[in-house]
């Protein structure tokens, strides 16, 4: 099951998956996690990949949505290049967590949940991202910038529209 | 295991140990409310309705997880208990629209009950609710979300009831769906799909109105209908069904299909046929009025009466001129016992004929010839569900008899039944079987030559046969074996096959056929070398008053052979379609004067010169005898103007040829010694049938036209049915063992093999299922599905 002919993953993703499939006493334990790297190479979970992990693992593909679909951090869709995820939870929404979203709204011009046209960033509203001493907190991709106001967002948003953020998803 | 003793609501309760606390509170008249339950299915503990107060227990407890123990006191209903239960409804209700006016699960819905029973009329919940639109799954399955419990139970049902696995739970919390199999955006109209096999047990399970069914949404309400219990009329299983009827303008509509009272030998089930497939009755193409083909070949409507008078003048006139020889008679799968065995009576006592047969789709005779003289040896469907171990030989359970894999599928769950399957095909079942023995194309002969001790055999019935070895010594460790044997088997082989079981300590046998009759029509004698309950022709007594020919008539085939030569003057089929069953030319039926008795115009009855409109099963009563010989009670549920009952129109038949009516149906009040069953030289003495009657309690019955007449006579002389009326009469199934005598029978080997299995798929259902519009929609429906299929619903074995 765990060798697949004609994989759509990169091949170290491939032979990592192999292995995952491996380690758990139960096959189906390897299944948040695939769906977790998958989604950071290919960019969200696509109906290929779950076709390739139901295969991988031997469930049938309504098994793995219904997995998927409990996670919000899993998307079937792709994200825009940066992912501006805003934590409104209660430190940050104390210290002003909804002004940060708002003020993201407004200058990406996008809702929760939506890509800017160009494709360059998307935006999603998200539950406490564990930065709460410095709060109010935004995630970009994987990296975390803390302790906001607007004005450090527009600077942040710059940087990134210059190139200078990372690209990891 | 053990029995326990504890207190409930201050009863003084014992069940045994394991038991859940809901089943024990059930078995003794407790009621605690349930969602997420459902007997037989796994555990979810998902809704927390059942909560219950245990003494010593810090928090309320599920009552339908936890096992009852020694000591233990319940409070069920308490304020507290009703506050949690109220509770756990306010949140329920959150979302849940009113819609119970128009909800077809209003005064059926177990929320409605309990929003009622604990009066959680209002909330706290501000909240606008939270709206989805309704989506169409499958011609027979929609699903409405707002009205959704999230109890899980559709999801089980589909998954381990069926091992279909063709439903989730998607996203979370108050947001959760259930979610179809195939996703909108994998679907060619951007629909979201179920492809599965359409059984409705999500329905049925649903205890609110979000899963609704095709044929029975918003048409009526549950009060609105009569509630008829009776029995399928497709497949061989005979499932118990509860039909809801309507009236109308011409009669009486049958609406709804389901399995409301769980007493039957399906248990839970009804696959899509019986809970879906009774809408052939209102095919518009329907015949009724009687037909009769005018000299210019046209066939004209005519009045009943001129229709009788016209095939009893004719077939009276062939009979006397041409002999009863000249003449065959078709019987039917899907008749009742008791048209069955009429027909046959009619055709050797009326028409002087043993030309007489059905469609086989099983070797019946075969199967009563080798049990001979063996008593207890065959098994009941409900054994299905109970026995240890399990034998299937061929056949495809999950196609040709839905209620029978079901039962299995719940054997093996729940009572680790273990399953042996030898088959051909890679059939379904195989995923439930503790081992599948893979067999060569056609190996069922050599398999069977194998077992009965030919070892040389084994080669030609699998290629490993080191597997095959282990097989055999499988079965033959096991004790109480039950034998399940597909229509694959016949003749010699299916007779070794039994020689083998039969040497096996406490095996009984069951032989699987494609219809709600084709075990009765078998055992009511619509054969032509053998009487009702497999009786010899020749040198019986049983049957002695009829006085038949003592030479076997001419089998379905030879029928129409003889029809091809011209020596058939009359043909007279009640209820079959063997022109497209078994390819017959219609020229050859040129020369011979046809009768058909059918609900359509069928490839056979567009030859007939006589055309009656007949009832279909739902629209009678008698009984029906399933594949294992269970026999039930069928009740009239539908009523159509313009068409009659066989039954009765065999007896109008034989009345207008002038037959001796008493004679052939024992009828009339019993007070009189000529009446009933009184013959020739015993004319004058009491009457037999009457004294019979009396001596078991029983009432004479007063119309020739009623069904029970003949099964008084089927009960007193046909071997094997010695039935309990009272069993019958409460809608209760029995099972009865066929009785064929050893002696004096027709050798096994030089018969011919007349068996036709159905070939039926999921969604077809001989000729009969061609003119359900469901049928025809669930076939375009499964023609949709994406060539790799997301289930595994695999063809029906060859
Ligand atoms: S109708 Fe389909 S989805 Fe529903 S239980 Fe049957 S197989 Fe499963
Ligand atoms: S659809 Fe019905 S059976 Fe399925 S989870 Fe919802 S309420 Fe329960
Ligand atoms: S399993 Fe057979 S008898 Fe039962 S509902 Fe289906 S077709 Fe009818
Ligand atoms: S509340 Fe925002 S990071 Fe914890
Ligand atoms: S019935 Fe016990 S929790 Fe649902």
């Amino acid at each position: 099951m765990s060798e697949i002919a004609n994989t759509i993953f990169s091949p170290e993703l491939a032979a990592r998956f192999d292995k995952l499939v491996t380690i758990y006493p139960l096959r189906r334990s390897a299944l948040v996690p695939m769906l977790l790297y998958a989604q950071d190479e290919v960019g969200y979970v696509s109906d290929a990949v779950i076709a390739e992990i139901a295969e991988r693992i031997g469930l049938l593909e309504l098994d793995v949505r219904n997995v998927l679909s409990y996670y919000s951090m899993l998307r079937t869709k792709p994200a825009g290049k940066y992912n501006v995820q805003v934590c409104t939870n209660i430190s940050c929404m104390l210290r002003g967590g909804y002004e940060i979203l708002d003020h993201c709204k407004h200058k990406l011009g996008i809702g929760h949940k939506e890509t800017t046209s160009d494709g360059v960033f998307s935006l999603e509203e998200v539950e406490c991202i564990g930065a709460c001493c410095w709060a109010p907190a935004i995630q970009i991709n994987y990296d975390f910038h803390d302790d906001l106001t607007p004005e450090k967002v527009d600077v942040l948003f710059q940087m990134y529209r210059d190139g200078q953020g990372k690209d990891v998803k | 295991m053990p029995d326990v003793k504890f207190t409930v609501d201050g009863k003084q309760l014992t069940a045994p140990a394991g038991t859940f606390l809901i089943e024990a509170c059930k078995t003794n008249g407790i009621e605690v409310p349930a969602f997420c339950y459902y007997p037989g299915i796994s555990l979810k503990a998902a809704c927390r309705m059942c909560v219950v107060r245990i003494e010593k227990m810090p928090k309320l407890q599920t009552a339908c997880t936890t096992p009852v123990s020694e000591g233990m006191v319940v409070q069920t209903e308490t304020p507290e208990i009703a506050q949690a239960r109220k509770a756990t409804l306010q949140l329920l209700l959150g979302n849940h629209p009113l819609d119970c006016p128009v909800c077809d699960a209003g005064g059926e819905c177990e929320l409605q009950d309990m929003t009622f029973k604990y009066g959680a009329a209002e909330s706290f919940y501000a909240e606008p609710k939270h709206h989805r639109e309704e989506q169409k799954w499958s011609p027979v399955v929609y699903y409405d979300r707002p009205r959704c419990i999230l109890c899980y139970r559709c999801i089980s049902m589909c998954g381990e009831g069926m091992d279909v696995f063709a439903l989730g739970i998607q996203a979370r919390g108050s947001s959760s769906v259930i979610a179809p199999n195939v996703p909108a955006q994998m679907s060619p109209d951007d629909l979201a799909h179920v492809d599965c096999e359409q059984c409705g047990m999500c329905i049925d399970a649903c205890p609110v109105g979000a899963l609704t069914s095709g044929t029975y949404r918003y048409k009526t309400r549950p009060w609105e209908m009569n509630h008829v219990s009776t029995v399928c009329t497709h497949c061989g299983d005979g499932c118990k069904t509860t039909l809801g009827v309507r009236s109308t303008s011409d009669g009486s509509e049958i609406v709804r299909g389901d399995n409301r009272d769980k007493s039957g030998i399906n248990n839970d089930f009804l696959c899509n046929k019986g809970r879906y497939a009774f809408d052939f009755a209102n095919n518009e193409t329907r015949i009724t009025q009687p037909l009769v083909r005018q000299p210019n070949g046209e066939l004209k409507p005519v009045s009943w009466e001129t229709a009788f008078d016209h095939v009893g003048k004719k077939l009276r006139e062939l009979r006397d001129t041409r002999g009863g020889k000249s003449i065959g008679v078709i019987g039917s799968n899907r008749t009742t016992n008791e048209e069955a065995y009429l027909l046959q009576k009619f055709a050797r006592t009326v028409l002087g004929t043993n030309n007489i047969d059905h469609h086989r789709t099983a070797d019946y005779v075969s199967f009563a010839q080798s049990l001979a003289g063996n008593t207890d040896r065959t098994a009941s469907l409900r054994d299905t569900l109970t026995a240890s171990a399990i034998l299937l030989v061929g056949g495809d359970p999950t196609i040709q008899a839905p209620g029978t894999a079901w039962n299995i599928r719940t054997n093996v769950r729940n009572h680790r039944g273990r399953l042996y399957v030898a088959n051909s095909a890679e059939i379904k079942l195989r995923r439930q079987a503790k081992s599948f023995l893979h067999l060569a194309p056609f190996g069922y002969s050599a398999l069977a030559s194998y077992f009965a001790g030919d070892a040389a055999a084994g080669s030609e019935a699998v290629g490993d046969t080191d597997a095959l070895t282990t097989f055999r010594e499988a079965i033959k460790a096991e004790e109480n074996l039950l034998i399940l044997i597909g229509s694959e088997l016949r003749g010699k082989d299916l007779k070794k096959l039994i020689d083998f079981g039969l040497t096996l300590p406490g095996a009984k046998f069951a032989l699987i056929s494609d219809y709600a009759n084709s075990r009765g029509a078998a055992d009511m004698g619509l054969l032509p070398d053998l009487l009702p309950g497999y009786t010899p022709l020749a040198g019986n007594t049983t049957f002695a008053e009829y006085n038949t020919p003592a030479a076997p008539g001419l089998d379905m085939i030879e029928i129409f052979e003889a029809a091809e030569r011209g020596d058939l003057s009359a043909l007279y089929v009640v209820g079959s379609n063997p022109v497209s069953r078994y390819g017959i030319d219609p020229a050859s039926l040129k020369d011979t004067f046809v009768v058909v008795q059918d609900m359509f115009l069928t490839e056979t009855a567009v030859l007939a010169d006589v055309i009656l409109p007949a009832a279909n099963l739902y629209e009678k009563s008698g009984s029906v005898t399933n594949s294992y010989g269970d026999l039930q009670l069928v009740s009239k549920a539908g009523d159509r103007a313009g068409v009659r009952t066989d039954f009765e129109m065999i007896v109008r038949i034989a009345d207008k040829m002038g037959a001796n009516m008493r004679e052939l149906i024992p009828f009339g009040k019993g007070t009189r010694a000529d009446m009933g069953q009184s013959r020739g030289v015993h004319s004058g003495e009491a009457d037999r049938h009457a004294v019979w009657l009396a001596a078991n309690n029983m009432e004479p019955k007063l119309s020739p036209f009623d069904p029970f007449a003949i099964l008084d006579e089927i009960q007193r002389l046909v071997p094997g049915y010695n039935l309990l009326r009272l069993q019958l009469l409460s809608g209760n199934d029995q099972h009865l063992q066929p009785a064929a005598s050893s002696n004096g029978l027709v050798q096994i080997g030089s018969r011919r093999d007349l068996v036709l299995p159905a070939n039926d798929t999921l969604f077809t259902s001989g000729t009969l299922g061609r003119y359900s519009t469901m049928l025809s929609d669930l076939q375009h429906n499964e023609s949709l599905r994406p060539p790799t299929g997301l289930t595994q619903i695999q063809p029906a074995a060859d």
